[in-house]
C-alpha cells in the first residue's frame, strides 16, 4: 500500500544523456556539442594517448618503476571529455584514479610519475595549474570542492570547481555534505561521479538502493544528470552545460557518468576475476569509448590509422621522456619532509632534524 | 584599560582581523545572524556582511572541507566547531587534510585556517561538549594547538592564530568565557604561539598547566603558600603544540620539582609529553619524580559527577606535597 503512495524511484527523471551509439552514429543530434574539427580530433588524441599511458603505467608498475597506479582504461571518455569542457582557471579536485584529468589540465607528466612513486615534487603543482593533488581518502575532495567553488563565488570569478568521485564515494557522508553545502551556497561546483560499477569489489547494487546516483542531487536541491560515460561527446556536453550554468550563477550540478574500468582497482594486488566475470567485461568493452569515437571521426574523414599510429608513437616517446625526467629528479630527503610541515619550522622540529641527521651520520 | 570577559576578547579579536584583512572569513553553525551559541561572533555579520561572516549547514565535516577549499582560494578561514566534542565529525578535514596540505603539495598550497571551538568541563553540558580532546590534536603533525586561560591571551593568541599560515586549533574553555574579566588593550596586539607564560613566580616547585587548570593551580599555589609557606611557580603553557620547553626547563632548573596539571584524562596527553621532554632534558635537575594531576582514564563523565572527576585545588596541593616530601 505504501508503495502506491510513495513512489520510491525518481530515476525516470534521469534518463541517460548520450550523443553517440556504440557504432559511432549520432543518435541525438540536438545534444551534439559545438566543437571544431580540431577540438574533436584533440579529444581522440588525448584518449588514445591516455590508453597507451595506462598500458605503459601498468607495465612500469610491474617492473617496479612506478608506484601507485589506478588503471584508467575504459574511463577515458569520462576523464578526457570532462576535462576538455573546462577552462584553464577552473579547479580540479580528483582522486587517485583521476591523474589523466590533472595532467591534461596542466600538471607535467613526470610529476605525476613522481607522485606515483611517493615523491613530494609530484604534489608541487605549478602556479598556473589549477588542480589539487589527488585525494586518497574517499570523498574528502567533495567538501573541499564546495569551498573552492564558494571561493570563486566570493571572488566573483566565472570559474567552476569540479570534484571527481567514484560510485562508492557517493556513499560517504562527505558526498552528501559537499553537494548540500554547494547547493546551499549556490556555489559554482560540478560533482562528477564516474560510476564504473564497482567500489574495488563491491557492485553498485550493493552500494545503494537508489536506482541512479544522479538522483541523489534531488535531495540536495541541485541539478542531477546521468550521462553515457563511454561517449566522450555526451560527457563533454554534460560538463560544458553544467559549467555554463555554474558560471551564470545557476548553482552546482551532479553528473553521474556510466562507465567501466577494464583493469583492476589498482596495481596493488586487486584481482577483478574474484568479483566479476569475463562475459560482463566483454559486454562493456563493446561499448569502448575509443572504438565508437574512432568510428565517428573516421566516417567524417577526421581520423585515420596513420594518425592513430602517430599519436601512439608520440605517447610512448612522451612517457619515456617523463620517466627519464622523474628518474633524474633528486631524491626527497627527511629534512625536506620536516621543513614541509610548517611555514616556519618550529624549534622542536629543527632539533629533531638535527638528531635525525646526526644518527644518519653514525 | 578596558575590562573584558574572554568571550568579549574573542569577539574583539575576530572583529579586528575581519577589519584588517578582507580575506578573513568567519563561519560555522549559528555564527551569522545569531552571533554564535556563546555570542563569540555577536554583531560581526551585521558589521562585515554575509559574505564575510556566515552560517553553514549543520555538518562539521562540511565545515572543515569548506575551510580547506576557501584556504586554497587564498582566503583566511576562521571556522567554528560549535563544541570541540563534535571534532570527531571533522577529524578528517583537520588531521588528514588541512594539517597535510603544505607537506602533500611540497609547499605549493597551505591551509591558513583557524579552527575555533569551545570545550572544557565544569559547566554541566550534555555529553560530547566538555571533552578535553587536545591530546588528539597535539599528536597530529602539522597542527598548532592553542588554549588560552584569560581574556588578554585569548585576544592576542587568536589574532596570531588567524594570521598564521598553518592550521591552528584554538580551544576556548567554556568555564572561562564569562567567569571573570581581565584587562584587554584596545586595538591589535599579538601573543606569540608557542610561548608559555609564567603566571606566578616561585622557587620551590613548578606547576605546569594550561586552560582552566591555570586557575585551579593558582588557587592551589596560594593555599599551599598560606599553609606551608611553599612558593610555587605556575607556568601557563598557552600553546600545547608546540610546547615551550625552554620556559619549563628554566623553571625546573630553579625549583628542581614539578607537577603537571591537566583537565584531560591522564594517559598520553600534554602531561605525558611535558614529562617526557623534562626526562630528556632536565632529569638531573630533578629532586623528585614529576607527577601528573589529571582525571582518570574514563570518558568525560555525566554532569552530576563532573566536579568530582575534574582536578581540584586540593588535589593539586596534595601532589605538590608529595613532590616536596619525596
Amino acid at each position: 500500500m505504501v508503495s502506491q503512495i510513495i513512489d520510491r524511484t525518481t530515476s525516470d527523471q534521469f534518463n541517460m544523456l548520450s550523443v553517440l551509439n556504440q557504432e559511432g552514429k549520432v543518435i541525438n543530434p540536438d545534444l551534439m556539442p559545438k566543437l571544431k574539427q580540431e577540438q574533436l580530433r584533440d579529444l581522440m588524441k588525448k584518449m588514445v594517448f591516455t590508453r597507451i599511458w595506462d598500458q605503459r603505467a601498468i607495465s612500469l608498475n610491474r617492473q617496479g618503476r612506478l608506484g601507485l597506479w589506478a588503471p584508467v582504461s575504459g574511463q577515458e571518455a569520462c576523464m578526457i571529455g570532462s576535462e576538455a569542457a573546462l577552462l584553464k582557471e577552473d579547479f580540479i579536485l580528483g582522486s587517485y584514479r583521476d591523474i589523466p584529468q590533472i595532467v591534461w589540465h596542466g600538471l607535467p607528466l613526470y610529476q605525476s610519475f613522481l607522485y606515483s612513486r611517493g615523491h613530494q615534487h609530484g604534489g608541487q603543482i605549478p602556479k598556473d595549474v589549477h588542480v589539487l593533488m589527488p585525494q586518497i581518502i574517499i570523498g574528502a575532495q567533495i567538501i573541499q570542492a564546495a569551498g573552492v567553488a564558494l571561493g570563486f563565488k566570493l571572488r566573483k570569478k566565472r570559474n567552476v570547481a569540479i570534484a571527481y568521485i567514484g560510485d562508492g564515494g557517493t556513499s560517504q557522508g562527505d558526498f552528501y555534505e559537499g553537494i548540500n553545502f554547494a547547493g546551499a551556497y549556490h556555489a559554482p561546483a560540478i560533482f562528477f561521479v564516474q560510476n564504473n560499477q564497482y567500489a574495488i569489489s563491491v557492485p553498485i547494487k550493493k552500494q545503494t538502493a537508489a536506482d541512479t546516483l544522479a538522483q541523489k542531487a534531488s535531495a540536495a536541491g541541485i541539478k542531477g544528470i546521468q550521462v553515457d560515460g563511454m561517449d566522450v561527446l555526451a560527457v563533454y556536453k554534460a560538463v560544458s552545460n553544467a559549467a555554463e550554468q555554474a558560471r551564470n550563477g545557476e548553482g552546482p550540478t551532479l553528473i553521474e557518468a556510466i562507465t567501466y574500468r577494464y583493469g583492476p582497482h589498482t596495481m596493488a594486488g586487486d584481482d577483478p576475476s574474484r568479483y566479476r566475470n569475463s562475459k560482463e567485461e566483454e559486454e562493456w568493452k563493446a561499448k569502448d569509448p575509443l572504438i565508437r569515437f574512432r568510428k565517428f571521426l573516421t566516417e567524417k574523414g577526421l581520423w585515420s590509422e596513420a594518425e592513430e599510429y602517430q599519436v601512439v608513437e608520440e605517447a610512448k616517446l612522451t612517457i619515456a621522456e617523463g620517466i627519464k625526467k622523474a628518474d633524474e629528479t633528486a631524491q626527497m630527503t627527511i629534512p625536506n619532509l620536516i621543513d614541509s610541515m610548517f611555514e616556519t619550522t618550529p624549534e622542536h622540529l629543527e632539533e629533531q632534524k638535527r638528531e635525525f641527521l646526526h644518527t644518519e651520520d653514525q | 584599560m578596558p575590562q573584558m570577559t574572554m568571550i568579549q576578547a574573542i569577539n574583539d579579536a575576530l572583529a579586528i582581523e575581519l577589519e584588517n584583512d578582507e580575506n578573513v572569513l568567519v563561519f560555522g553553525e549559528d555564527v551569522g545572524h545569531n552571533g554564535g551559541v556563546f555570542r563569540a561572533t555577536e554583531g560581526l555579520q551585521k558589521r562585515f556582511g554575509e559574505d564575510r561572516v556566515f552560517d553553514t549547514p549543520l555538518a562539521e565535516s562540511g565545515i572543515g572541507g569548506l575551510a580547506i577549499g576557501l584556504g586554497l582560494q587564498d582566503f583566511r578561514p576562521v571556522a567554528e566547531v560549535q563544541f570541540f566534542g563534535f571534532v570527531f565529525e571533522v577529524i578528517d578535514s583537520i588531521a588528514a587534510q588541512a594539517s597535510r596540505m603544505r607537506y602533500r603539495s611540497g609547499g605549493r598550497y597551505h591551509s591558513p585556517i583557524t579552527f575555533r571551538a569551545p570545550f572544557g568541563g565544569g559547566v554541566k553540558t550534555p555529553e560530547l561538549h566538555a571533552e578535553s580532546l587536545e591530546g588528539l590534536m597535539m599528536q597530529t603533525p602539522g597542527l598548532k594547538v592553542v588554549i588560552p586561560s584569560n581574556p588578554y591571551d585569548a585576544k592576542g593568541l587568536l589574532i596570531s592564530a588567524i594570521r598564521d599560515n598553518d592550521p591552528v586549533i584554538f580551544l576556548e574553555h567554556m568555564k572561562l568565557y564569562r567567569s571573570f574579566r581581565g584587562e584587554v588593550p584596545e586595538g591589535e596586539y599579538t601573543v606569540p604561539i608557542g610561548k608559555a607564560n609564567i603566571v606566578r613566580e616561585g622557587q620551590d616547585v613548578t606547576i605546569i598547566t594550561y586552560g582552566a587548570m591555570v586557575h585551579t593551580s593558582l588557587k592551589a599555589a596560594e593555599e599551599i603558600e598560606k599553609k606551608k609557606g611553599v612558593k610555587a611557580e605556575v607556568i601557563d603553557l598557552r600553546t600545547i603544540s608546540p610546547i615551550d620547553i625552554d620556559t619549563i626547563l628554566a623553571s625546573i632548573q630553579k625549583t628542581n620539582r614539578a607537577i603537571v596539571v591537566q583537565e584531560a584524562q591522564k594517559t598520553s596527553g600534554v602531561a605525558a609529553e611535558v614529562i617526557a621532554q623534562i626526562n630528556e632534558k632536565a632529569l638531573l635537575h630533578l629532586e623528585a619524580p614529576v607527577l601528573r594531576v589529571a582525571p582518570p582514564d574514563t570518558v568525560y563523565p555525566f554532569a552530576m559527577i563532573e566536579d568530582h572527576w575534574l582536578p581540584s585545588p586540593s588535589k593539586v596541593v596534595e601532589a605538590i606535597q608529595r613532590v616536596l616530601d619525596f
